[in-house]
């Protein structure tokens, strides 16, 4: 228990909130220039949060404790997600809190009290979302877990910063179990963060909304932490997916100097991982609802492929 | 000592259903006192089964039964185990059915057996778990399965009632012979009706195997494992809900108790292949329980269904240790069997709180289909709350407590590489993934419990007018709640303790699991897979006191005027109204939509011209049914057979003495022939 530690899994936890409007502020950016349009200031969304969050709240009339508790416990959850994920150091004593099973069972926790809320208020829209949300969820989570299954055999371990040790002493390129998971994670981190192909975060377009839906008659400060919360959690994808599947320059040690270079390091990685997003999300249009289950089918056949190549190919 | 506390708990559930039949003519002492016992015995398992789980075995033979054969009892860790299991649902629920069955006050003909039923059950159920030998058992295992018998029918006048009864009853009995011949296999090679014989006997495979085979098929049919689960869904919504609670919540267990005894302690020496039939049961299990949950709209039934699928995780854990076992793995064998039966224990406190729940939803509302449900959070405060932390268990979330023993059975999986066999590598991630969909489909069913039941717009006048019930309620419920949050918070200590068993049973512990302290529940080391819930716990509790102190910090700020409510966004349309709402079935449309081909759905769309004015919009009607397939494609075909044959078979019986003269000298005749 040294106290150097949790100061900076404090610190880094920190960051990763305070980080998390300019990724997103990012990707519109990559996406504007792509799509030939002007884009808006790096600090566009943090205005936006300032601008709700000095807002008044107005309920939805029939609505209950869980709409009003929902923001804040979905911004927690996912604070807590951020808070045991390796972002530029692995020396945080919180790492060993929660492995990559548990870290997935807050993005869960989360996400049930995002469909609660809404069907709280007792609209169509509300409804319409929640059961999207946890139907693409659900077909969403034996990809995750075999992704989780075929990293955690070749590291043999659950917890991401043995993962992460292991991986970086690894030579990737032998490994293509490890690149079939790569793959199959990425087009889950694009179903569970809703979007384009899955869900589109911009759209306010009735039959197509799954994450807006659940949210649409938040107002204030709970819209703010929900849209934060939303900026959060993909920010903390794309770290994992950084850090598990190309981990190198991740400091080990709590020196001033790996730890510029871890984050300087971590900051281009995200640049190119949201560049990749955005042009991803420019060349492809949303698909139908029922088109999703096969999306993800080939997530799971991907992580699956992955650990069969480990089981054939690598294992003993 | 400890087995005397144990033999108390069992006269204590035995004099509540008799003190109820001498009172039959003072509802209120009857009921008081009936509970009142209940709630002692239960107590006293709770005390028997602690002290047995932390001490050392104890037997004892009563002068019972044959004059040959008396009773032997005992209490080892095992059922110590599942004595407190059975203690902390029984205990809950008998403060709670004191202020359900306060409405059956006025109806002697119905109170007097459910209070003289309940003793027997829960009696039954505490003796199974002490008895030692094959007679004693199977006289506890009937007991429990008749007087439960009529629990279920206790709202005769119903007919689904009846109809589920019956099934009830022929399945528990055909499950029953299944289980008495696996118990006279290992008769006839221990040379006795004691299990201490049986411990003994030196099977050989193929018998051993069929003994196997045997006890799986009787118990797994207790247990509502798919195919031999069809009983379930319909016996345990019908009876009254502090007893569907204890059938839900327990007698599965007992069923899980009887396989456990007699393949990992009577037959000893497990073979992986069972193992694999076991895996695959419970994995179809799982997925088929869950999702036929999904799609139900009725609450009880839902749960009904939803235990088919906690069963069904319960018996791929078991599985995951049989085959460990069988291939030499004694540490992730002892591994994935303390997730076994760490589970079964988080799903009796949890579906025990969910039945308890609905019950108290029926109380109230007269309801149970979630479709004429709705809006109860804002009515029902407490119930909707605690409810809520049920559904957050039963979904697997952190930090209660399904999560922590769904996750250790995930761990144990992960370990699949140290077999030898690459099938088996490969085959025990698939089953994860299969548990991995179930646990999310159960996320979402039990959000649709509670977002289509709790939250949103009433949908029917009963459920307008809903009120909060009575503290005996609350309490029961709350008690559930409690333990819930504790088993989850604190996973190290249960799992210590839960490894005494597989320290009797398999000769293996898990040092490992606790060997960074309490704080830290790491399996197998602690750079495997480490996961700290009180942490997790703490950190949660540190983010309420933030969000408390930033509010606290900024109120004064703030106008003092409450929060301004205005009506949700209805499109333009106008008015929303509960019909306006998504309902149960819509919200598992998309699933039921992709999975379509696995229930037998039966759909009607009718559409009702507008009656008056052009332009107004047709009505259309949608009706969907859903019909268990394995009950209309495998059950239905067999019992019309047996119906058809007993129809040909029939023919014999004439009704003129002449022709059973003759069959009767044909008999004889025949007799005579093969004597010769």
């Amino acid at each position: 228990m040294n106290p150097t530690g949790w100061l900076l899994a404090l610190l880094q936890t920190l960051l990763f909130v305070a980080a998390a409007p300019l990724f997103g502020a990012w990707i519109k950016r990559v996406k504007c220039w792509l799509q030939n349009r002007r884009p808006p200031s790096l600090l566009q969304p943090y205005r936006d949060l300032r601008r709700l969050f000095s807002k008044q709240v107005v309920l939805a009339e029939h609505a209950s404790v869980i709409f009003r508790l929902t923001p804040y416990l979905v911004f927690g959850a996912i604070i807590m997600a951020a808070t045991v994920t390796p972002f530029i150091t692995l020396d945080t004593p919180t790492t060993a809190i929660a492995d990559a099973i548990v870290l997935t069972g807050f993005f869960a926790l989360a996400r049930f009290f995002l469909a609660l809320a809404g069907m709280d208020i007792g609209t169509a829209f509300g409804g319409m979302g929640a059961s999207r949300e946890m139907t693409v969820s659900a077909l969403a989570e034996p990809a995750m877990l075999m992704m989780v299954f075929t990293v955690s055999m070749v590291a043999s371990s659950t917890n991401l910063a043995t993962v992460i040790t292991s991986i970086e002493h690894q030579m990737v390129m032998t490994r293509p179990s490890l690149w079939f998971a790569a793959l199959g994670f990425l087009l889950v981190i694009v179903a569970e963060t809703g979007r384009i192909p899955v869900d589109n975060p911009s759209t306010h377009l009735e039959l197509t909304m799954i994450h807006e839906a659940m949210i649409l008659e938040y107002s204030g400060r709970h819209l703010a932490m929900l849209e934060w919360a939303a900026q959060l959690k993909l920010l903390v994808y794309a770290v994992l997916a950084i850090n598990i599947f190309n981990p190198w320059g991740i400091a080990h040690s709590d020196g001033l100097a790996p730890l510029a270079i871890a984050t300087a390091l971590m900051a281009g990685k995200l640049m190119l991982f949201g560049t990749l997003l955005a042009a991803a999300e420019t060349v492809l249009a949303k698909i139908r609802l029922f088109q999703v289950p096969v999306f993800l089918m080939l997530a799971f056949t991907l992580a699956l492929g992955g650990m069969l190549c480990f089981i054939i190919l690598e294992a003993g | 000592m400890t087995l005397q506390i144990a033999i108390g708990a069992v006269l204590g559930y035995l004099i509540s259903g008799g003190l109820a039949l001498l009172l039959s003519r003072h509802p209120r002492w009857q009921r008081t006192l009936a509970f009142a016992l209940l709630s002692a015995g239960g107590i006293l398992s709770i005390a028997g089964g602690g002290l047995g789980l932390i001490g050392t075995t104890q037997t004892q033979t009563a002068a019972l039964g044959l004059p040959w054969l008396p009773w032997h009892l005992r209490l080892d860790a095992l059922s110590a185990f599942f004595s407190l299991l059975l203690g902390l649902v029984t205990l809950p629920a008998a403060l709670y059915g004191f202020g359900y069955c306060r409405e059956y006050d006025q109806d002697a003909q119905r109170r007097t057996p459910l209070y003289i039923f309940t003793g027997l059950f829960v009696g039954g159920m505490q003796l199974l778990l002490l008895a030692d030998d094959a007679f004693s058992f199977m006289i506890a295992w009937e007991t429990m399965s008749l007087a439960s018998y009529f629990l279920v029918a206790f709202h005769h006048q119903r007919a689904d009632a009846r109809r589920a009864a019956f099934l009830y009853l022929l399945m528990a009995q055909a499950g029953g012979l299944a289980i008495l011949l696996a118990f006279g296999v290992l008769a006839t090679f221990g040379h006795g009706y004691d299990f201490t014989a049986m411990r003994l006997a030196a099977l050989p495979p193929g018998w051993a195997a069929l003994a196997f085979a045997l006890a799986f098929i009787g118990f797994g049919t207790k247990a509502g494992l798919v195919p031999l689960h069809i009983w379930l869904p319909e016996a345990h919504p019908v009876a009254p809900s502090h007893i569907s609670a204890l059938l839900s919540g327990v007698i599965v267990k007992m069923a899980l108790y009887g396989f456990i005894r007699v393949t990992f302690d009577l037959i000893g020496n497990v073979q992986w292949q069972w193992g694999v039939a076991v895996l695959l049961a419970g994995a179809v299990t799982a997925l088929y329980g869950v999702l036929y949950a999904l799609v139900q709209s009725d609450f009880k039934r839902l749960l009904a269904y939803s235990t088919i699928e906690n069963i069904g995780i319960i018996f791929l854990a078991l599985g995951l240790s049989i085959i460990y076992l069988g291939s030499g793995h004694p540490l992730l064998g002892a591994l994935a069997f303390v997730a076994s039966l760490y589970h079964a224990l988080n799903h009796a406190c949890f579906k025990g709180l969910l039945f308890l729940g609905a019950g108290a939803v029926l109380h109230n509302t007269h309801e149970t289909n979630l479709e004429r449900l709705g809006g109860l959070m804002t009515r029902m405060p407490w119930t909707g709350f605690l409810v809520l932390i049920g559904c957050l268990s039963i979904s697997s979330l952190p930090p209660f407590n399904g999560f922590a023993s769904e996750w250790l059975t995930f761990q144990s999986a992960l370990q699949a590489g140290a077999l030898e066999s690459g099938v088996l590598r490969a085959s025990i991630p698939m089953a994860a993934a299969v548990l991995a969909l179930t646990a999310a489909l159960s996320a979402m069913t039990f959000v649709k419990a509670f977002g289509v039941g709790f939250l949103g717009l009433p949908r029917s006048p009963h459920a307008r007018h809903a009120r909060e019930v009575n503290g005996s309620m609350r309490l029961g419920q709350g008690l559930l709640a409690l333990l819930c949050l504790l088993l989850g918070v604190f996973p190290t200590l249960v799992v210590t303790h839960i490894a005494a068993v597989s320290r009797l049973l398999l000769q293996a512990d898990l040092p490992s699991a606790t060997a960074h302290g309490w704080l830290w529940l790491t399996p197998l080391a602690a750079d495997k897979a480490s996961y700290s819930a009180p942490l997790v716990f703490t950190g949660m509790l540190i983010a309420v006191a933030v969000w408390v102190a930033v509010y606290l910090l900024l109120r004064p700020r703030r106008q003092q005027e409450p929060v301004p409510r205005v009506p949700a966004w209805d499109c333009g349309f106008g008015g929303l109204t509960p019909r306006t709402q998504y309902s149960a079935s819509a919200f598992s449309m998309p699933i039921q939509r992709i999975f379509r081909s696995l229930w037998y759905l039966e759909e009607t769309t009718r559409e009702s011209k507008p009656t008056f004015g052009i332009g107004q919009p047709a009505y259309p009607r949608y009706d969907v049914r859903v019909h268990d397939w394995i009950q209309v494609r495998l059950y239905e075909p067999i019992g019309q057979w047996v119906l058809a044959a007993a129809k040909r078979i029939g023919a014999l019986q004439t009704g003129h003495l002449r022709h059973y003269l003759l069959y009767s000298l044909l008999t004889l005749v025949l007799l005579l022939w093969l004597l010769q």
